[in-house]
């Protein structure tokens, strides 16, 4: 693998990364407000994107890099059932159709710029909405850490990784730099820089996809060599388990971990900061609901992209680490500076989704934690100073975790993040429909969730690790094999039911609700609803 | 001006939370679920699709599926959001 540098390769990975670097900086200038030093412009892109930008913005920002590498990767190991992701990201529309225009537009009434900052709003509890807040960064820092990791294999194929004997620093300078490069960009633009960005990335996948799922198919002669060789592959037995190492069909043990995980992902991705950052960045409610027509075309890419898994096999692909597989299936198949192009998509792939996630990780930080507890009366442009300083923080802490740590280390926390991130769902989209639940109840729930979620998750072992080997386990009470996170948002909800009950009986007080049903339905010129930012006082 | 304004804010005009339209959108964004969570339904290899098995082509199959489903509940609660508006706007809440 490491059989010199790639320079045609690189030459062009290298162009287009300059070029997004410089449209990163003069990203700051598109669309420029006047309230250049509010947290809306500068976390929000002054919630002034169109169906369009928004499109490419979320589509940017869901489908990452690591998702990219990590997909194909999946089918390239065990087969049928890393192809989930796509009923998952089929499932995830429908469901967002429903709640998230509600939520844009209570957010848009009252100046929310995070989940958080709703909850809070709604159930009148810092606590629960604190709660949120944290939930949401831990989920997001080793997300942003795994974009890393894509960008790390792309220059690990293209042989500026280094070997296993050069010094750690010329070894991830490459990689620093990638870094100190979005890290200020971030820093200067905010939100307009990966939506600028974006625009390069998606057409850059788009046409590699298109490129991929025609080219390599007729050079390794059809899809019916392609599955044949992959069969062959899946059907050898595991000498650690004594089954077989994949199947090309999930068998019907294996129905019920591929539904779990289908639906817990799909409930799962728009509880992401980052997922909700794109949203709220958006001009209308109207934007949103189209929006959700459009954006399977992502799905549609999602799912040729997971056969390249297979034609790595038939391919004759063979790495040790899986995450490999794409970036050396690109390498022998195209042409030197198709590669580089297909590079560039992965490794700019990485950096739109990284700036997305540590401004949305900013924000709550700032939001939620500095303005709620540390600095109540803090001003916008002092709110946009901490959010610029910690987005440069959670950056850090994510290169760090990269390079300090095992890569599993990351790769188990994003598992972990998946679980957690799902515990927030009640609060939010239920919150979103009804003000029944108790915010205690709620609180309650969610703590079980977690503790829940992670001590299951820690439970699993793996042929090759002793915790943390996957994110399914028994159900319990059903027996079947299930996703983790599912089961422990099943126990959230009816602990959170069951309290709701016990504390209304009580007579618990219940927190101020500053939201009216009104709010929920409002759109951009409606009564209150400029299409300009709100007024974000202190008063909230 | 404001005094006139405020007249429509509250549920002045009570329109029916349930309509055949929204039944019709609803089983338009459920059908997904109910396909894809079904997994034993297309758990199998054939029949194939230019070498493709049955498992993989239909679920992609399904995200065009989803798709128009998802077009369709737009049109549909599009159309029916403008047809509330303006019938509250001839209640006398907006010009």
């Amino acid at each position: 693998m490491n059989d010199g540098v790639n320079g045609v390769a690189l030459g062009v990975f290298v162009f287009f990364f300059l070029a997004v670097t410089v449209m990163g900086f003069l990203a700051a200038r598109w669309r420029k407000a006047e309230n250049e030093h509010s947290l809306d412009e500068w976390g929000l892109g002054g919630r002034s994107f169109g169906t369009w930008v928004t499109w490419f913005l979320l589509g940017g920002d869901l489908y990452t890099a690591y998702t990219f590498v990590a997909v194909p990767a999946a089918i390239y190991a065990a087969g049928a059932a890393g192809f989930f992701a796509v009923p998952y990201t089929i499932l995830v529309y429908p469901l967002i159709f429903t709640f998230l225009p509600r939520l844009w537009s209570v957010s848009h009434k009252h100046g929310y710029v995070t989940t958080s900052d709703f909850v809070r709003g709604r159930f009148g509890s810092k606590g629960l909405s604190l709660a949120v807040a944290v939930t949401g960064i831990l989920a997001t820092m080793p997300y942003i850490a795994l974009q890393l990791v894509g960008i790390q294999a792309v220059l690990d194929v293209m042989g500026v990784g280094g070997g296993e004997d050069t010094n750690w620093f010329v070894k991830d300078l490459p990689l620093l730099i990638a870094f100190g490069v979005l890290a200020a960009y971030t820093y200067s633009s905010g939100l307009r820089a990966p939506a600028l960005i974006a625009f390069v990335k998606d057409t850059l996948i788009y046409i590699v996809i298109v490129v991929a799922i025609i080219y390599i198919p007729i050079k390794l002669g059809g899809f019916d060599d392609i599955f044949h060789a992959a069969n062959e592959k899946f059907s050898a037995t595991n000498e650690a388990t004594g089954k077989p190492v994949g199947a090309l069909v999930p068998g019907d043990a294996g129905t019920w971990t591929y539904a779990t995980l289908a639906l817990g992902s799909a409930l799962a991705l728009f509880m992401y900061p980052h997922s909700i950052t794109a949203t709220l960045s958006s001009r209308s409610r109207d934007v949103i609901r189209r929006n959700t027509t459009i954006l399977p075309l992502y799905s549609l890419m999602l799912g040729l992209l997971a056969l390249l898994g297979f034609m790595a096999i038939a391919a004759g692909v063979k790495v040790q680490n899986g995450q490999l597989a794409i970036p050396q299936l690109f390498e022998d198949m195209f042409p030197d500076w198709f590669t580089g192009v297909a590079f560039a998509a992965i490794g700019i792939g990485a950096l739109v989704p990284a700036a997305i996630m540590s401004i949305a990780a900013a924000n709550l930080f700032t939001r939620n934690i500095y303005k709620d507890f540390i600095k109540p009366d803090a001003t916008p442009e002092q709110e946009t100073k901490v959010s610029k300083l910690v987005s440069l923080l959670v950056k850090v802490g994510a290169l760090v975790f990269v390079l300090g740590m095992d890569k599993t280390v990351a790769i188990n926390f994003q598992l972990l993040g998946g679980i957690w991130i799902l515990q927030t769902m009640p609060a939010l989209v239920g919150g979103l429909f009804t003000r029944w639940f108790h915010r205690w109840a709620l609180l309650a729930g969610w703590a079980v969730g977690m503790a829940y979620g992670t001590i299951a998750a820690y439970g699993v072992a793996s042929p090759t690790q002793k915790h943390f080997g996957g994110s399914s386990d028994e159900i319990p009470g059903i027996g079947e094999i299930g996703y983790i996170g599912l089961t422990a948002f099943v126990l959230n909800v009816v602990v959170t039911v069951v309290l709701t009950v016990v504390l209304k009986a009580l007579k618990a007080p219940e927190g101020v609700d500053e939201t009216s049903p009104g709010d929920y339905t409002a759109d951009a010129g409606d009564k209150g609803v400029s299409v300009e930012l709100p007024k974000v006082g202190a008063g909230h | 001006m404001p005094d006139a304004r405020e007249v429509p804010v509250g549920p002045e005009v009570r329109q029916p939370v349930v309509t055949p339209v929204r039944v019709v959108v609803a089983l338009c964004l459920v059908a997904p679920f109910v396909a894809m969570l079904w997994v034993s339904s297309y758990a199998k290899a054939d029949p194939a699709f230019i070498g493709i098995p049955f498992f993989y082509w239909y679920q992609m199959l399904w995200v065009l599926i989803s798709t128009a489903l998802t077009m369709i509940a737009y049109t549909l609660f599009q159309r029916e959001q403008r047809a509330r508006k303006a019938a509250r706007a001839e209640g006398g809440a907006r010009s």
